[in-house]
Formats: structure tokens, C-alpha cells, sequence
């Protein structure tokens, strides 16, 4: 994959997308091979040294939107510059949610916003830190056909905006028309 | 976004779960400090009332009484000496240095000693105003009684028979304040110093119905040496000697009882003590289901946040930081618990303090001490010991696993 594809992996449920995703993002150790990002191998970093790297150069998309509830959304967001060892900026966090239409949520928990707006808080909190990789596992299937259009508009143009590389895992096929470059696992 | 923050946030999103967990460990904490508090202050006045007295001599009977009454000014005295016997024990070679007491008065429930200088040396008294008292009448007085009953350097008062309340008040001679103590931290500071011959000059006029009040004081002394009377007697040794054959002498060949302080102190805590460790041992255990009741709280919620744990490490956390923001929690919940525990202490205390009648052996809750730092530690301890084990799970758990499951 070259820097700013924007890419699909398409596959029935159980065909391992998750356990790609896994992979890709340095959550667990392929048995065999190698991943490289910007010319790091993942695998061969410590611990502390992978989750920093992938705090920094990965954001991550869930199926459903998880959020830290006891955090605000603006807390989360700054969660998630700490916990990558970055410094914190709220200039940034205001940035990227006026970009999302939530700036007007950030100061709300959690439990007081709709699964839509949850969704497009998971997309600023993984592309708040400019990652290289954008992945989204699934960010589509719990959300009804117009939330779902808006949730891969909006990342699709938050990888543009952010310059980052999109991969968008989904056995959705609703998704399919809106990339062209598509990888299929069977 | 500090760990501080996070664990603080959390805990609290939880509130009944963490009040709890805070009132247990904050209970136990108090009862402690309580014991503590307490136990230390009493043995800390009892040391300093009888540092320098190594025996009384008074009237037989109780010999714990005996003490109470003469060195610590709680008990009822258990009768008077005469006072020509007195005198011999006082010349005896044993004795380096024999003060006399008169008690059986009180103003206000403020005791009045009859004694005479001895007793300045004996316990160290310093000014603060005014002199010593000399004259039969003239009063010293230690520093909370002029506080508390508002006397100064000039002032006169009558004084009661008893010594608790003012009822039958010594209305035919009056004393007055000549001086005011500096405060000793012993039990002079709740009292009233007079000569003997001012308590003597009191119950005269009653039994004498004013017969000798004209004479002459010194004649006066002469003249009823035979039936003149003493409470007790204070002695300090002049040689280790004198531990063993003194007090034998006065139980075996007079018809006094000596009794030592450092035995029926002793003696004291001893009958106290039971009580004391029973307490203890029911704060540890109060403490001890505390620590399971935090360590079930952060091992149920661990449970329900493991997914959480996992975007954190998605984040970018370390395992080492999920293990720290665990250990935070447990500290944070046993750190408030413990302080709010060892403040309530010490407000429980002074309460027993303002209630106490005693102004001898009053407690104060606003002294601290060092041992209650080890209260903390304890404290902090136990939070580290709770949250340990979940801790390793946060720090062990396969994030992979737990964010495919959903």
C-alpha cells in the first residue's frame, strides 16, 4: 500500500479481517512475515515502543464506537494525545471536531450522545494525532444506510484531510462502490 | 491528561461503590487512630506526673486509689495520715526529699492542694506571674485554672468542701491568687496550690467552731500538732536501696500504706490493656475487609472495563501503564479513606475530650503524632496489596482477543 490509498478488505465474517486488522495495527504477532510502516518494522519494537508507535502513527475505527465513559469527549480526545506521548492540544481536539460537526458536544459524556455521533467521536479520536494509518473494522454495520454513507464520508475525507493511508475492513455491501482499490479475503 | 486524572475520573464514576470502599477503610482508620491517640496520651501524662516520685505514703486502703488521688487527681483520697507519723517517715535516711499533701477541697471542682515548697522543686514549677505561694491563704494557681476559671494575680475566692463540687464553701476565709503558674504540662496546670495551713485553718473552724481562728498561726500549729493531719505524703528516694526495704518498712511497722506509681501505673494499663487490644483487633479486621472489599471492587470493574484497558492500548498506553493507572485507583481510594479516618479520629477524640469532667486527665484531639504516619503507610499499603492483582491482569490481558470478542 503507497501513503494515501485509500483502501477496501472485503470478506465474509470469520474470513480473518479482524485478525489482519490485528496484525496491521500491532495488536498481535503474525507467526510468519513482517509489517513495515514509514520503514519501522512493528514486530521487531518493545512493548512500550510498539503501543507508542501505533498511539501515534495508527488510528483505529471499532464496529461499535467505544469511548472511556467516566471522560468527556474532550477528555477522551486528550486521552488519546497523552497515552501516545504526545502533548496535549485543545486547538487541535477543537480542530478536528469542528471538522466532524461535534464541536458542540465536547464537553458531553458518552452516554449522552446518539451511536452516530459516538461513531464520528472514534473517528476524531483516531485521527487526532495525523496518523499515517487509518484502519476502521467494520464501522459501518451498526449504523442504518444514511449514518452509514455519512460515516465513510467522513472517513474517507478525514484520511485526505490527515494524509493518511485508509483501510476500511468490512463484509458491508453497502461500502463496496465508494473505493476502488479493493482487497478480497475468501 | 495526567494517570491521576484517569483513576480519579474513574473511581468516582462509580460513587456508591467508592463510598463504600472509603467508609470502611476510613472506620478502621479511626478506631485506630483513636486507640492510638488515646493510649498514647495517657501513658504520656501518667509518665510525666510521676517522673520524679518514686512512692506515696498515704492511708490504707486501695493502693491504685492511692495514687489516682495524690499524683493524678482523679480519685477520691483514701483517708488522711497523722501527721507526727508522717514527720518520722519524712526524716527516715532513705528519703531524699518528702512532700506533704493536703487534699479534700476544691473550687469549682478545681482541687486545692495544701503542700508546702518541696513540692515546687519536686515537680519544676515555673512562674508566669505573680509568686509562689507563702502565707496560709495566699494560692498559686497552674495556668488552665486561671484560663479557665478567669483569675488573676489579686483576685480572692472561697473555696468548697469536696472535690467535685462547690457545695459547703469555706465562707469565713477567703484565698488569694498570688501567682499563676506557667503552663507545666502535668497535672499542676488543673491546680490550686496553698499552703497545708490554709486546708488546716478551713476544717479547724468547723470542728473547733472558731476557737483557735485568733491565736497566733504559729501557736495555732503548736497547739494541735497532736490531731493535725496529712493526706500523703510524695517521696523521693535517695538511694536504689530503698526500692526494696522502704516501702516494706511503712506497710509492716506504721499504719500507712506505701504504693509506688510505676507499679500501679503498670497495674493500671494492664487491667486497661484487654480492652485496648480488643479494639485493636477489631479495627484490623475492619481493615482487613477493607482491603478485600477495594480488591473485589477493582477486580469486578476490571471485568466490565477490560475493553477499556484494550483502546487505551490502542491508544498507545503500555502495559505498564494500564498496571499503574490500577495500583492509582487503589491507592487513591485507601489514601482518602485512611486520611478522613485519622482526621475523624482525632474529632471523635476531642469530642471524649469536651465531654471528659476529669480536667486531669482530659484528652485532646488536636495533638498529633508520629505513629500516625504509619497509619497512612499502613494505609497506602493496604491499596497497593488490594490492587496488585488486578493490576497484573490489566497488565497481562490480550487486547486482541478482548476487542475481536465485540
Amino acid at each position: 500500500m503507497n501513503n494515501g490509498e485509500q483502501w477496501l478488505l472485503l470478506g465474509q465474517s470469520g474470513s480473518g479481517k479482524t485478525t489482519l486488522l490485528h496484525i496491521l495495527t500491532g495488536l498481535l504477532e503474525p507467526t510468519s512475515g513482517e509489517i513495515k510502516i514509514n520503514d519501522t518494522n512493528l514486530y521487531s519494537l518493545s512493548s512500550k515502543k510498539l503501543d507508542e508507535f501505533r498511539g501515534q502513527h495508527i488510528g483505529i475505527v471499532f464496529q461499535k464506537p467505544h469511548l472511556i465513559k467516566s471522560l468527556n469527549i474532550t477528555e477522551n480526545l486528550f486521552l488519546a494525545q497523552s497515552f501516545a506521548g504526545l502533548p496535549t492540544d485543545k486547538n487541535r481536539i477543537e480542530e478536528v471536531l469542528a471538522s466532524l460537526a461535534m464541536a458542540h458536544k465536547k464537553n458531553a459524556y458518552p452516554q449522552e450522545l446518539s451511536q452516530g455521533q459516538l461513531q464520528r467521536v472514534t473517528i476524531a479520536r483516531a485521527v487526532i494525532n495525523k496518523p499515517t494509518l487509518l484502519i476502521a473494522d467494520e464501522p459501518t454495520s451498526s449504523l442504518d444506510d444514511k449514518n452509514a454513507e455519512a460515516v465513510l464520508a467522513l472517513l474517507k475525507e478525514q484520511s485526505e484531510l490527515n494524509k493518511a493511508t485508509l483501510v476500511v475492513a468490512t463484509h458491508d455491501k453497502r461500502v463496496k462502490d465508494a473505493f476502488n482499490l479493493t482487497y478480497s479475503l475468501s | 491528561m495526567s494517570p491521576f486524572k484517569i483513576s480519579w475520573k474513574n473511581i468516582w464514576s462509580k460513587p456508591l461503590n467508592t463510598a463504600l470502599n472509603i467508609l470502611l477503610i476510613a472506620f478502621g482508620t479511626a478506631i485506630l487512630t483513636v486507640l492510638l491517640l488515646a493510649s498514647t496520651q495517657i501513658e504520656d501524662k501518667l509518665d510525666k506526673n510521676s517522673k520524679d516520685i518514686d512512692l506515696v505514703v498515704g492511708a490504707k486502703g486501695s493502693p491504685l486509689q492511692l495514687i489516682l488521688s495524690s499524683i493524678y487527681y482523679i480519685d477520691f483520697p483514701t483517708g488522711n495520715i497523722p501527721m507526727n507519723e508522717a514527720r518520722k517517715l519524712m526524716k527516715n535516711p532513705f528519703v531524699k526529699r518528702a512532700v506533704p499533701l493536703a487534699l479534700g477541697d476544691n473550687y469549682n471542682g478545681v482541687r486545692i492542694v495544701g503542700t508546702d515548697s518541696n513540692y515546687i522543686s519536686l515537680y519544676g514549677l515555673k512562674l508566669q506571674s505573680g509568686k509562689f505561694w507563702e502565707a496560709d491563704l495566699e494560692a498559686t494557681i497552674g495556668a488552665n485554672v486561671a484560663k479557665e476559671q478567669n483569675l488573676k494575680v489579686g483576685d480572692t475566692f472561697f473555696g468548697g468542701h469536696g472535690l467535685t463540687e462547690m457545695k459547703d464553701e469555706h465562707k469565713d476565709h477567703a484565698y488569694e491568687v498570688v501567682g499563676i503558674l506557667a503552663p507545666q504540662q502535668n497535672v499542676t496546670d488543673n491546680l490550686i496550690l496553698t499552703a497545708i495551713g490554709s486546708i488546716w485553718k478551713m476544717h479547724e473552724e468547723h470542728v473547733d467552731d472558731g476557737e483557735s481562728h485568733q491565736d497566733h498561726e504559729g501557736e495555732a500549729e503548736h497547739a494541735h500538732d497532736e490531731d493535725r493531719e496529712f493526706t500523703s505524703i510524695l517521696i523521693q528516694y535517695r538511694s536504689p536501696m530503698a526500692v526494696a526495704m522502704f516501702p516494706m518498712m511503712v506497710n509492716q511497722t506504721t499504719n500507712m500504706q506505701a504504693a509506688s506509681p510505676a507499679q500501679e501505673s503498670t497495674r493500671l494499663f494492664s487491667l486497661i490493656g484487654v480492652g485496648v487490644d480488643t479494639l485493636q483487633w477489631f479495627a484490623v479486621l475492619i481493615m482487613f475487609i477493607a482491603a478485600i472489599s477495594v480488591f473485589v471492587n477493582l477486580y469486578n470493574s476490571l471485568k466490565e472495563r477490560s475493553y477499556d484497558l484494550a483502546i487505551m492500548r490502542t491508544l498507545g498506553a503500555s502495559k505498564g501503564k494500564l498496571f499503574s493507572l490500577i495500583i492509582l485507583e487503589g491507592l487513591i481510594l485507601t489514601f482518602i479513606g485512611t486520611l478522613i479516618g485519622i482526621a475523624f479520629g482525632h474529632g471523635i477524640l476531642h469530642l471524649i475530650g469536651n465531654y471528659q469532667e476529669s480536667s486531669q486527665a482530659k484528652m485532646n484531639g488536636l495533638l498529633f503524632i508520629r505513629e500516625e504516619f504509619y497509619l497512612l503507610a499502613a494505609g497506602l499499603l493496604i491499596g497497593i496489596i488490594a490492587a496488585v492483582i488486578p493490576a497484573i491482569q490489566a497488565y497481562r490481558s490480550n487486547i486482541s482477543k478482548i476487542l475481536a470478542k465485540n
